[in-house]
């Protein structure tokens, strides 16, 4: 009991990260019916810029209390993050809006490789570490044994919690969000009822990228070390999320990222480690048969 | 205002746009040419002609959705501006100019969303394209984006629930709620739009273009799959937006009863071409118009023929 509940633990916070990510692939799609391929490599580089900015400000500031050099990190990353996608939005997609659907996504792939080499050569091939953060936690007693809550996952919890409530807010009860949800249904009409569409669009770009960088940072602050090819996986992951929940659906999104960790976690924990990731892609391949759009995905209905 | 023989409209209304020399080729085909013709500010003008003589392209080219091949459409804002003014407009690069007592917007030069937030033109489809997902009341508020948007420090205030943030979403639902009290549908509110029957959506998607405060109103066959009764109540209401809201409105429209009951000039096009220009009595007698709709048997052709050759 205690093995499963401390199981459960894990798998919802690495769940939390998948969720992150998965949010900023599902309304790319959303709103423009693209995979952008690139978005686990912004995650990676948002690892990056929190790691460097981490290393700054404990380096400036030693005695800072951890909690707010921790905020610091977050905001600053997420803003930089941010930025980034902004421009390569701009660079990589924005001159092909009116493009064949396929060459977005190729450009996408191209800006992937272009991340991960770009990262490569300014930070070298090898694993960037910060000392451990945050260490210790609670032992909870359950039954005939304990289960360990750290400090850490609190952290990743309650931040994912905090930042999807800020988000759904955006999204349902702003006018950046309402615009977005119209250019989502119908980009010509939001555009003739005065709405800027491309200027949602590279909004849209922009918020997914800093949910990614929130990811980013617990990533960091869970781990400690980064390497510029550790986008690649978490990217894939998340992007099996978006699809397992409905690719579209921002709730979908999140739920589908939980249940990608649980499966991944108590597939570590009870059958062998080594195919984990088998497990959560087989689980997207049988879901995808049985029901194609998703768990909370609309049927792609054909306009007329 | 209604003179039965005047063939050109009274040249003392002020024009609110201005169509010249339009023409619209998609490859071989020519769906405009050298159109013209002015709606007036303050009237309802009525665009009709058979299937396919290019109403709809027209629409297109006036909103932003296509580019026209040739022509010029200017858009005014308060006074009208002299023709001298106009052409220096044309002659620079700018999409639009500012006067003191107005501006002038260059239609043709402009992106689909600058024509709704600057140029003030509003407009519907023949299929209705509400925002199906989205509540009848966000259908609405999301119309006011624009000021809204910015009141809203780009929704970071929003974020933060700065006071005026709220006091701009206030304003934005009360004005969504006086639309939904005219149109009926204040009880529907909360409802998805797609739930609508089909001739509340048809209002609503009315009110929703009027949530972006047009001067100029656009409608694309409105009453088309209306019924008698809704039919009859859209009437009442294109005649009070109209004469409360004072904004212009042009309609393409195919029923008759509608047309000539509330439309003050009316534009009748053919192949692409203009054939008739007038208030609704005139447009009812000339002869080419009603040629042009009933068709002609042999025996009256050359008779038609003849009336035209006048």
């Amino acid at each position: 009991m205690d093995y499963f509940l401390q199981q459960l633990i894990n798998g919802l916070t690495l769940g939390s990260v998948y969720g992150l990510i998965a949010i900023g692939y599902t309304m790319v799609y959303g709103i423009i019916g693209m995979i952008n391929f690139a978005h686990g490599d912004v995650f990676m580089l948002s690892v990056f810029i929190a790691l460097i900015l981490f290393l700054m400000i404990s380096a400036l500031f030693g005695g800072l209390a951890i909690a707010f050099a921790l905020l610091l990190v977050l905001i600053i990353a997420m803003a930089l993050t941010a930025l980034w996608s902004w421009a390569i939005e701009r660079v990589a997609y924005k001159p092909l809006r009116g493009s064949f659907r396929l060459a977005p996504l190729i450009s996408a792939i191209g800006m992937s490789i272009f991340l991960i080499n770009f990262v490569q050569l300014v930070q070298g091939p090898r694993n960037k570490s910060i000392p451990p953060i945050l260490d210790g936690g609670f032992l909870i007693p359950i039954g005939s044994g304990d289960i360990t809550l750290s400090y850490k996952q609190i952290l990743i919890v309650v931040t994912t919690a905090v930042l999807l409530a800020a988000f759904w807010y955006v999204v349902q009860k702003t006018s950046l969000g309402r615009a977005q949800r119209a250019c989502e249904q119908d980009r010509k009409m939001a555009a003739l009822l005065g709405i800027d569409v491309d200027r949602t669009i590279s909004l849209t770009f922009v918020m997914g990228a800093a949910l990614a960088a929130v990811a980013g940072v617990l990533f960091m602050v869970q781990y400690g070390v980064v390497n510029f090819s550790d986008g690649f996986v978490p990217g894939i992951k998340a992007f099996t999320a978006a699809v397992l929940g409905g690719i579209g659906s921002l709730p979908g999104a999140v739920i589908g990222g939980l249940l990608i960790g649980l499966i991944e976690v108590y597939w570590s924990a009870y059958f062998s480690i080594d195919y984990k990731d088998v497990a959560a892609f087989s689980i997207l391949a049988i879901t995808l048969i049985f029901m194609p759009s998703g768990l909370f995905g609309k049927p792609d209905v054909e306009k007329v | 205002m209604a003179q039965a023989d005047a063939q050109m409209p009274d040249t003392a209304l002020e024009p609110i746009l201005r169509v010249e020399h339009l023409t619209m080729r998609f490859g071989g085909l020519v769906a405009v040419n050298e159109l013209s013709f002015e709606v007036a500010r303050g009237q309802i003008t009525a665009l009709i002609g058979p299937n396919g003589a290019g109403k709809t392209t027209v629409f297109n080219c006036i909103t932003g959705f296509y580019k026209p091949t040739s022509g010029r459409i200017a858009m005014f804002a308060g006074t009208p501006q002299t023709d001298a003014a106009i052409d220096a407009l044309t002659n620079s690069p700018n999409t639009h100019a500012h006067t003191a007592n107005g501006g002038v917007y260059l239609l043709e030069r402009m992106a689909d969303s600058e024509i709704s937030s600057k140029a003030k033109v509003a407009r519907t489809f023949q299929n209705i394209r509400l925002f199906t997902g989205m509540t009848v009341l966000e259908n609405l508020i999301v119309a006011q984006h624009n000021w809204l948007n910015l009141a809203s420090g780009y929704s970071v205030l929003g974020l933060v629930g700065a006071p005026s943030f709220r006091k701009a979403e206030r304003q934005a639902i009360d004005l969504a709620v006086a639309w939904l009290d005219r149109i009926g549908l204040t009880d529907r509110a909360d409802d998805p739009a797609g739930a609508l029957p089909y001739g509340d959506q048809r209002r609503l998607e009315i009110a929703r273009a009027m949530c972006t405060g047009p001067e100029l109103l656009c409608l694309d066959e409105p009453a088309a799959g209306l019924n008698p009764r809704e039919s009859s109540e859209l009437n009442k209401l294109l005649m009070s937006i109209r004469d409360g809201n004072g904004t212009s409105l042009l309609l393409i429209e195919h029923d008759m009863s509608v047309v000539m009951e509330i439309s003050d000039h009316i534009v009748v096009l053919e192949y692409g071409t203009k054939i008739s220009d007038g208030t609704p009595d005139f447009i009812k007698n000339d002869p080419k118009v009603i040629a042009a709709y009933l068709g002609v048997e042999d025996e009256e052709f050359d008779d038609a023929e003849a009336e035209l050759e006048k």
